[in-house]
């Protein structure tokens, strides 16, 4: 599995770490209990596209948000998440 | 041969029919073909309730829920074939010495089932209990293994920490020098730990509920449930609608894609655990060997294969293939703890799908929505709680209360905050 970094070019996956599915997290001023937790725990686990963070941890040490079919494992766009502002 | 006299011997014989020496003898000289293990059906309108997944925690529900508590106009979906998921992938391994009390309780009940297993549904699931012997590299890991085995103890579960010379004794091929990279200090020793044929353990099951009565339907694939004012009424599939109340999602790999189509979600992300068998040697391992630190177990079966298995991969993946790298790194590994394996040739590898959660503790029960049961997130330990798993939801299923064994693996404990925190789980960094 290749994951084109947009600094460093296509590389191999095992350069990089799984952080999470890419999601907005609760405003911690508005956020109830419920929020909060579903935040932390609950996960969509798509079969098929998936919207991800990634960290390019021996490389660029840039994360990054990745979308990947987690059937195929085919990675169809990397992007820097620092210019793509909010995680 | 298929003969008219052949014909009508086969047609004689129903599905379930007892199986004995004298059956076997008789099979023997007669060489007819055997019967069916279970039978074709075609799909019902409705059913008093529909278990999705024909692995073995489905066909366990089914199982118990008809025997148990005499419920028969049951269905098994499974858009497969049969223990064609986790059931067909797991490295057969059963043992209990886990570190929580509702942990050891839990798997203690699955060991205890699986040794009348062979029994109660006249097919031999040849549980051997080997004896499971979990390896310390490092004072940390002896310092749980201890805990464990107190709490195990306490539960009245054979398990103790035993040192080098005995671990030594025990699998003499292990390389017990000062100077490998995990020098072996000591281990976690359970008796009653051991391995299983886990595709007889999906036929014995699946061939049992057919003889009650239950439907078992291959090839079908759930692909939606109807839930009218927060209740199932019923289910889609590739092959019809099914009217039903109750809907039991016994699915591994699939887990939240089934609860999504009931509007719930599951604090679950899949990953695939690859493993691996070499070719067939003659046997000398008698024990199931595991290295928490080095991500690897080992095992010999009844075939002469060594069957090695891994750490969850790194990403959450729905693909069940294998890798290079996995291979590389799992024999890697094994010939850390066994030098002498060096010339052995790897048969074949695959992957399973494991539903991890926050806690390496199964979600179990009720939902939010009505007739709605989760018997999900299986992680890495699935297999070996099959029996319990299916006796525990059939209960749960049947009198509408959730048995004290499994309260505390309810799917609220993540909105409440009451997690398990199992860290005697396989494939958990300790």
């Amino acid at each position: 599995m290749l994951i084109s970094c947009p600094l460093c070019g296509p590389r191999d996956a095992t350069e990089f770490r799984y952080v999470d599915e890419r999601r907005q997290r609760p405003d911690p001023e508005q956020a109830s209990p419920q929020q909060w937790r579903d935040y932390l725990y609950v996960r969509a686990n798509p079969s098929g596209p998936a919207r991800e963070l990634w960290l390019h941890r021996s490389g660029c040490r840039q994360y990054l948000f990745v979308d990947r079919h987690t059937l195929t494992n085919e990675v169809q766009t990397a992007a820097l998440a620092r210019t793509e502002g909010t995680r | 041969m298929a003969t008219a006299s052949h014909q009508r011997q086969r047609s004689r014989r129903r599905p379930g029919a007892r199986f004995s020496a004298f059956g076997l003898l008789r099979q023997g000289l007669t060489r007819a073909d055997w019967p069916r293990v279970w039978r074709h059906r075609d799909l019902a309108g409705s059913y008093d309730a529909v278990i999705v997944g024909g692995g073995v925690h489905g066909l366990a529900t089914a199982y118990y829920l008809a025997k148990n508590h005499g419920m028969h106009n049951i269905a098994v979906l499974e858009k497969s074939y049969l223990g064609s998921g986790g059931s067909g992938r797991n490295t057969a391994i059963i043992r209990s010495n886990y570190l929580t009390p509702e942990g050891v309780r839990f798997y203690d009940r699955s060991v205890r089932l699986y040794e009348e297993l062979a029994c109660d549904l006249n097919f031999n699931v040849m549980f051997s209990q080997r004896g499971h012997l979990t390896l310390a590299h490092n004072d940390s890991s002896l310092r749980t293994m201890r805990w464990r085995a107190e709490v195990n103890s306490l539960e009245g579960v054979d398990s103790r920490v035993i040192d080098a010379t005995e671990v030594a004794r025990l699998v003499p091929q292990l390389d017990m020098s000062e100077h490998a990279h995990h020098p072996i200090l000591g281990g976690l020793y359970h008796p009653p730990g051991g391995i299983i044929r886990h595709d007889a353990v999906v036929w014995g099951y699946a061939r049992a509920a057919d003889a009650l009565g239950v439907h078992l339907h291959q090839g079908t694939e759930l692909t939606g449930i109807d839930v009218v004012d927060g209740a199932v009424r019923g289910v889609q599939t590739n092959r019809g609608t099914i009217s039903t109340p109750v809907v039991v999602n016994c699915t591994a790999g699939w887990a939240s894609v089934i609860a999504d189509m009931a509007g719930v979600g599951l604090p679950i992300t899949t990953f695939p655990l690859q493993a691996a068998v070499t070719e067939p040697v003659r046997p000398f391992l008698d024990t199931v060997v595991v290295s928490g630190s080095l991500h690897v177990y080992v095992s010999q079966t009844a075939r002469g294969e060594l069957v090695f298995g891994a750490a969850v991969d790194p990403f959450p993946s729905y693909s069940m293939r294998g890798s290079l790298q996995f291979t590389e790194s799992v024999a890697g590994h094994v010939l850390e703890l066994m030098p002498a394996l060096s010339q052995l040739r790897m048969l074949r590898q695959w992957a399973g799908l494991c539903d991890m959660t926050p806690d390496f503790s199964p979600v179990m029960g009720i939902t939010p929505v009505d007739g709605f049961y989760v018997d999900v997130g299986w992680g890495t330990y699935g297999f070996k709680a099959a029996p319990v798993a299916g006796e525990t939801m059939a209960e749960l299923i049947a009198t509408g209360k959730t048995p004290d064994m499994i309260a505390g693996f309810d799917l609220a404990r993540f909105a409440d905050g009451r997690l398990v925190g199992e860290r005697g789980a396989a494939a958990v960094g300790h």
